[in-house]
């Protein structure tokens, strides 16, 4: 393979009568050992676990805090983002207006932007964001919203249960016909 | 004009230099693979940008699965196991179950906790191996009432009584939020308040304030 025949045809010169015993080379083709030895190598990298899990973290609040001890968040500094199935993503700024017109629809490539412009336009202090996923959206959502709150550097954040009245224009906004919530105080968005 | 002849050079190269450090390299990463550990509950972990790897001592993992079921289990090393036990038996004497000595240690041996209180027996009689996430039902959580990783957790906290252990939470990306919404209840209802969700890396996009914020302190 790696070895080439260099010696010329192997015409050897011979004087008559001159009877040399062949010499045999004491060198052994590696080529194959190489190509052996490699092949593992790269089993080897491709078989090892490169990427160390990594743990992102989370902490909760204790919801026996005493209610006069909890911060109330001002309403001018609240994004709340809701998630629904299918990786759907609601916000809306403040308070959810009765009749749903300031809840809006939108998806995880564009919150971020969302979330950049309600940061630069509110004070510090007054910034929270509400996270309510419902029970149609999945953990990977969560993952990638609570990521956001890191990408973003948001110091006031929340994971907060859905309530009725959001889950219903949630549902509404995805195209299903859910029943109006218990507490109907809900005015149907007239089409 | 008779041209100078040319020594014919072999084209032949010496192997045994490159030969050498093939298999220098090749043993160098045969020690240094950690294989990774079959599970025996898969589990495909979402990306984040956190940076933090994951501990490895004094762990308490929950693992949910892309069903929703919901699996306990410690680390691996010795004491981990040993704190498992304690955790077994706390949640043993808490509701009465009835467990044997021997039914405790096949629980410790096996590699995650993943039936209802009442099945706990039946699982300590299953041979390890055949033990996967596929096969048992999972921790009986269904809402906030009837959630029985409050006991478990209860047991974590007697176990590591003053202590403060690792709780990891592995879920699978297509899990529906509500099992996620149980898990914390019960970490929750025994004031367990920090916790860290098992991640694969992921790069910090470009131009975010996170991404700026690391610039400044490189």
């Amino acid at each position: 393979m790696a070895e080439m025949d260099t010696s010329g045809g192997g015409h050897h010169k011979k004087g008559p009568g001159v009877k040399k015993g062949k010499k045999l080379s004491t060198r052994v083709d590696l080529t194959p050992m190489v190509d052996l030895g490699f092949l593992l190598i790269t089993f080897f990298i491709f078989t090892t676990t490169m990427s160390q899990p990594t743990a992102m973290k989370l902490i909760l609040p204790d919801n026996k805090a005493k209610p006069e001890e909890q911060n109330k968040a001002k309403e001018s500094g609240a994004l709340t983002i809701l998630l629904g199935k299918d990786n759907n993503v609601f916000y809306y700024e403040g308070t959810l207006q009765p009749n749903g017109a300031n809840f809006k629809t939108t998806n995880f490539k564009e919150i971020r932007d969302e979330i950049i412009h309600k940061k630069q336009t509110t004070d510090t202090a007054d910034l929270v964001i509400v996270l309510k996923p419902n029970d149609e959206s999945t953990y990977r959502n969560v993952i990638d919203i609570l990521d956001e709150m890191a990408i973003n550097v948001i110091k006031r954040y929340a994971l907060v249960d859905i309530s009725p009245e959001e889950d219903y224009f949630l549902r509404k906004t995805e195209g299903e016909n859910p029943p109006p919530p218990a507490s109907a105080t809900i005015v149907p968005v007239s089409k | 004009m008779a041209r100078p002849k040319i020594p014919r050079k072999s084209t032949s190269v010496d192997m045994t230099a490159m030969c050498d450090v093939a298999f220098l390299l090749l043993s160098f990463f045969i020690l240094t693979t950690k294989f990774k550990p079959s599970e025996a509950v898969p589990v495909t972990t979402p990306n984040s940008v956190a940076a933090k790897v994951a501990p490895e001592t004094n762990v308490v993992m929950i693992s949910l699965n892309k069903d929703g079921k919901i699996f306990l289990s410690t680390g691996d090393s010795k004491g981990d196991k040993d704190k498992k036990a304690e955790i077994i038996k706390s949640v043993n004497s808490h509701k009465n179950l009835g467990l044997s000595d021997a039914e405790i240690s096949a629980l410790v041996r096996a590699p995650f906790i993943g039936t209802p209180l009442a099945q706990l027996k039946q699982q300590a009689r299953i041979p390890v191996d055949q033990m996967t996430g596929e096969s048992l039902p999972g921790i009986y959580v269904k809402d906030s009432t009837n959630n029985e990783l409050i006991d478990w957790m209860r047991g974590v906290a007697d176990a590591y009584s003053g202590m403060k252990p690792n709780l990891l939470l592995k879920g699978d990306n297509v899990a529906k939020y509500p099992a996620f919404r149980n898990v914390i209840d019960a970490f929750r209802k025994n004031e367990f308040f920090k916790f860290q969700m098992v991640t694969n890396p992921e790069s910090v996009p470009m131009g975010t304030d996170l991404f700026r914020l690391g610039r400044r302190e490189e």
